[in-house]
């Protein structure tokens, strides 16, 4: 299973960091969505690989790690989540705008300085 | 007491600031106010100052650092203070009259207030830490000031340059102190000041002693760092008079005074204060006699004045020091006055120029008489302050020990700096006043208004009340302030008018004839007039300036040359190298742990998302498929989630993919469909190699992670999650509750990416890529079932976010389920429809959630405890029973609503963007698809 997460998070890596060194503003976009599915994997994964263990506390159950799977590492994840998708917005619009304003979707804002193309 | 006498300037500048609307007299007296109030707080305390108490308050600021707010007040503090506060109360009597009617005065006295209280929690500081911050601020508050006509080239220019210089020695003090810090291991004045010993014994003492004199010379105009102050002058006179002779210039003089006891008493200290000292006073006075602009002279003069000052302190003896506090009394009272009788020539005459003035006794005889008397103050002639200061300052040179040489240089420095100093006092008589005169004036000038004058009334009455009777009237508080210096070494001394004829008084004479010999015989060899001087520090620090700038522009260039390609490619680079660095030489692969397995459905979700993930790459020119594409990926995501126990992030990832995927989509109407294919092989395989080793390295990164023990702090959230925050959801309990805070900066930053989007689209308007043509078409779905279902999805929301605490759900996931019926709704119905319906703002939600979710937060800290502690209540209901409530719900409600309010307003905006004027597409418009396809739906 660490094997299995591990790997689909290389390859989401991989194929996020290829993507976010396109020229072009949409595909930059895909890649940074890409790179936060591995990120937010990677921090969920230092809180270990528990099946079937959810932190919701049932009564007559220790509250121990021996019953629940760590809950700080999903905490942080949430709200990770929710702020990738501002962020991403964030960067939609400029490249929205940049394409209205500078006629191109070139990340640099114009062809021009795209010196091997 | 003493934390309102702290406190007054600083009240007083945010009510005359926000009082900006007032009449100019209401805000003048309001502003003279505070240094009034300030007075009547400090004299109470007078009685126990002079009988050597020293009155304290403190309270504790960040002591985690050793930054205290203390205030103590010894001989020292009490004796600027005193000055700070009287002089200030002049000044703002006298910029009352002096700001014309354009000068905004709010701002004036805003700024000259906030200068004021900087000033005041400098000398009253009772810890360094607190001393260098309000040192800053005198820094700060002294660049607006300067800067006050920002609309004058020379103004921003003085500004900017006061500020490098003495910003930049505020960092070297910062640096000095920490240094004094870390051997005395306090900040606390008395313990630093109980240290000498230590401090001078130490290592670290000419580090400190440099960095400390650095932050000195810099604030005091000490060669070489003095030619801020005369381009300071672009300020208005008034702030000249109480900055640039008074307070701020003197803020140097004084820490060199506070700091005394622990740096004095080496012969390094010895040497560099005294030459240093010795050579402004010198250059000085010497410059002062070829200004032509009165408060150009009056500047350099200052700087030869305070050169004086800091040699007396070098000179290291208890007679020198109490010399020196003397001598900052005696400049402050006649430098303000001349200042202000400048100020109001050029304000009545229209010029500072010398060349242009003249005669002007004939015109403003009183005005003239007082200007005078300080000018004679300023040459040292008997009668007035200036001159038993610097009587005390010759007989000190006078009585050097042990340094044979340096008593010879110092001597005849003073003799010589006597001579400048009456000569350029003269000038400034002589130019102003008597002879022919004046040229080409507008008009006939005349004596200022009453109010105008009588703060230099009040200051020259000081100079010769001082001068006449020192023993009645500077004596106690003179004694009590160099008490607070030197401690028990204060020696016997007598200041008097007549001290029988002696070395000094032969000095003076010589002083006082070479003087006037010089300024007539510079007068008949040279035409005086007619010597422009450039400043050479000025050019020097303009050159240094330019070449930062011409340094800094490579240096940028050298790395980010605008293309953000580039930089992104360097930035994932550098992550790799930095990442990879620790390994090289060093890796051990760890021996085989104990894996777990993987369910074969687990297999086929893991499959599911690599081969998404691929298909995303190798789609990702044909936008609207990888969009796709990669929905199915953050399905996968969210299922992963679900397998490894965290509900809570699955329901928020599929909720978030739902609305990224709407982002996308809507973003792809205004952006080309497909990319452009790259040409450069090279570049990619690049990339592709690059992008390989990220991947690699992210993955094993995780899997030596996730194979290694845990040490986690879980078990600590686990076991107080229920009795200290009431709540079995403990992922929610954290975001609520232990980790609030945080969760309060997320909702923030959420909030401000949906304003970003708004305010980046709300005027724009913007050409789709293609354009449908005619009316909207017709979706095949009933209208009536949206109708439905939002009151569903309005009712699953509100329980998610009641049942959160508990189990899944909460505030983020069922903000989120609302915005997905919503947004079906503006699909089906159009944007007008709906929020005609709702009426709502989503800008105000979001602030009302922040505010919420603010104020649930602060609530417990009036009661007492610390922010965003939890309470709880379990109401009996009819019906339903007990509900266990959490004072965090409110908290939660905060979360809610800017959530809500946040994706609500990036998709509504984003959708609701207005047609370009100039162009209706950007490729073509599309013909209408067949009616036919949506044969059956009815609106």
């Amino acid at each position: 299973m660490e094997f299995a997460l591990a790997s689909a998070i290389g390859v989401l890596v991989a194929a996020g960091v290829y993507l976010l060194l396109r020229a072009r503003s949409f595909d930059v976009i895909l890649g940074l969505t890409l790179l936060s599915y591995a990120t937010n994997l990677l921090i969920f994964s230092a809180g270990r690989l528990v099946p079937g263990k959810p932190p919701v506390l049932r009564p007559g159950v220790e509250p121990t790690l021996a019953n629940y799977v760590d809950p700080l590492p999903q905490a942080l994840v949430l709200t990770a989540i929710v702020i990738a998708f501002a962020m991403t917005a964030v960067v939609v619009v400029l490249a929205m705008r940049g394409r209205a304003d500078n006629r191109v979707d070139h990340v640099d804002g114009s062809e021009s300085k795209e010196r091997d193309r | 007491m003493l934390f309102l006498l702290l406190a007054t300037p600083f009240i007083a500048a945010l009510i005359v600031a926000l009082a900006h609307r007032a009449p100019r007299r209401l805000i003048g007296w309001l502003a003279a106010l505070a240094p009034l109030v300030g007075l009547a707080l400090l004299l109470p305390f007078t009685g126990a100052v002079l009988d050597g108490e020293v009155p304290r308050a403190q309270l504790p600021w960040a002591e985690q650092v050793g930054l205290v707010l203390d205030v103590r007040l010894d001989g020292l503090a009490w004796l600027f203070a005193l000055m700070v506060l009287t002089i200030g109360v002049l000044v703002v009597m006298y910029a009352r009259y002096y700001l014309s009617s354009k000068d905004s005065a709010p701002r004036f006295f805003a700024y000259l207030l906030l200068f004021m209280g900087a000033m005041l929690g400098m000398v009253l500081a009772g810890n360094l830490l607190m001393l260098v911050v309000f040192w800053e601020l005198t820094s700060i508050s002294s660049f607006l000031l300067i800067g006050f006509w920002s609309y004058r080239e020379d103004a921003r220019e003085g500004a900017r340059m006061a500020l490098a210089i003495t910003g930049g020695g505020g960092l070297a003090l910062l640096a000095g102190v920490l240094m004094i810090g870390r051997v005395v291991g306090s900040y606390d004045l008395d313990v630093v000041l109980a240290s000498g010993d230590l401090i001078r014994n130490s290592e670290l003492y000419p580090y400190i002693l440099t960095l400390v004199l650095l932050g000195i010379f810099t604030k005091s105009a000490q060669f070489p760092f003095h030619f801020w102050l005369p381009h300071a002058m672009a300020a208005p006179t008034p702030v000249s008079a109480y900055l640039h002779s008074a307070t701020m210039v003197k803020a140097g003089v004084f820490l060199l005074a506070r700091l005394y006891p622990i740096l004095a008493g080496t012969d390094l200290f010895f040497y560099v204060v005294s030459s240093v000292g010795a050579i402004t006073l010198l250059v000085g006075a010497w410059l002062a006699i070829f200004q032509h602009d009165l408060k150009g002279l009056l500047a350099y003069s200052t700087i030869s004045h305070l050169g004086l000052i800091t040699l007396l302190f070098g000179l290291s003896t208890p007679l020198a020091v109490v010399a020196g506090l003397f001598h900052i009394v005696n400049h402050a009272t006649f430098k303000a006055s001349l200042f202000m009788a400048a100020g109001i020539i050029d304000h009545e005459t229209g010029t500072r120029d010398m060349r242009r003035l003249g005669n002007l006794r004939r015109y403003m005889p009183f005005t003239s008489a007082l200007a005078i008397i300080a000018a004679l103050a300023m040459a040292g002639v008997p009668l007035l302050n200036g001159f038993l200061s610097k009587e005390m300052f010759f007989a000190q040179a006078l009585e050097i020990e042990g340094h044979a040489t340096m008593r010879m240089v110092m001597t005849i420095a003073a003799v010589l700096a006597s001579v400048f100093a009456v000569a350029y006092s003269l000038r400034f008589v002589h130019d102003t006043f008597f002879g022919k005169g004046p040229r080409a004036l507008e008009d006939d000038p005349h004596e200022p208004p009453r109010w105008m004058k009588i703060p230099v009334e009040v200051l020259v009455v000081a100079c010769l009340a001082v001068g006449i009777a020192p023993g009645l009237t500077i004596a106690p508080g003179l004694t009590a302030a160099a008490s607070g210096v030197l401690g028990d070494a204060l020696p016997e001394f007598s200041i008097s008018l007549w001290h029988g004829f002696n070395l000094p008084l032969l000095m003076s004479f010589i002083g006082l004839a070479g003087g006037i010999a010089l300024y007539f015989v510079l007068r008949r060899l040279f035409n005086i007039h007619a010597i422009v001087r450039e400043s050479l520090g000025r050019r020097i620090f303009f050159f240094n300036v330019e070449r930062l700038y011409v340094l800094a522009n490579r240096f940028t260039r050298a790395i980010a040359n605008g293309s953000v390609q580039r930089s992104l490619m360097l930035l994932v680079v550098v992550a790799i190298v930095l990442a990879a660095a620790p390994y090289v030489g060093n890796f051990a692969l760890p021996p085989m742990p104990e894996l777990t397995t993987l369910p074969l459905l687990g297999w086929i979700g893991w499959f599911v998302m690599v081969v998404g993930t691929i298909a995303t790459l190798a789609l990702y020119r044909q936008r609207l498929r990888a969009v796709i594409v990669i929905g199915a990926v953050g399905l996968m995501v969210s299922l992963t989630f679900v397998y490894l126990s965290a509900p809570d992030l699955a329901l928020t990832q599929l909720l978030v993919e739902i609305v990224t995927v709407c982002l996308l989509l809507l973003a792809l109407n205004y952006l080309p469909k497909e990319s452009i294919p790259e040409r450069s092989l090279l570049r990619r395989w690049r990339d592709i190699a690059i992008a390989v080793a990220a991947g690699a390295g992210v993955a094993g990164l995780a899997y030596a992670v996730m194979t290694r023990p845990s040490q986690t702090i879980a078990w600590e959230l686990l076991q107080r999650s229920l009795p200290e925050a009431y709540g079995s959801n403990v992922v929610n309990v954290i975001l609520v509750d232990f980790r609030g805070f945080d969760t309060w900066g997320e909702i923030v930053v959420f909030g401000i990416a949906g304003l970003i989007v708004h305010a980046l689209l709300k005027r724009s308007r913007m050409a789709p890529e293609e354009k449908v043509e005619g009316p909207p078409v017709l979706l095949p779905m009933a209208a009536d079932l949206s109708q439905v279902l939002f009151p569903l999805a309005l009712t699953v929301s509100i329980y998610l976010f009641l049942r959160g605490h508990n189990a899944p759900g909460g505030g983020f996931i069922a903000g989120l389920v609302l915005v997905v019926p919503l947004l079906l709704q503006y699909i089906i119905q159009g944007m007008k429809s709906v929020e005609r319906c709702l009426g709502f703002d989503y800008v105000r939600c979001i602030g009302l959630g922040w505010l919420i979710a603010a104020l649930t937060g602060l609530i417990p800290i009036l009661l007492g405890f610390p922010f965003l502690t939890s309470g709880h209540i379990e109401p009996h209901l009819p019906l339903l029973g007990e509900i266990p409530l959490s004072s965090a719900i409110g908290f939660d409600i905060g979360v809610y609503l800017a959530v809500f309010g946040g994706a609500m307003l990036i998709l509504s905006t984003m959708g609701g963007i207005r047609p370009s004027l100039t162009r209706q597409t950007y490729r073509a418009t599309i013909t209408r698809p067949d009616p036919a396809l949506f044969r059956g739906v009815r609106r």
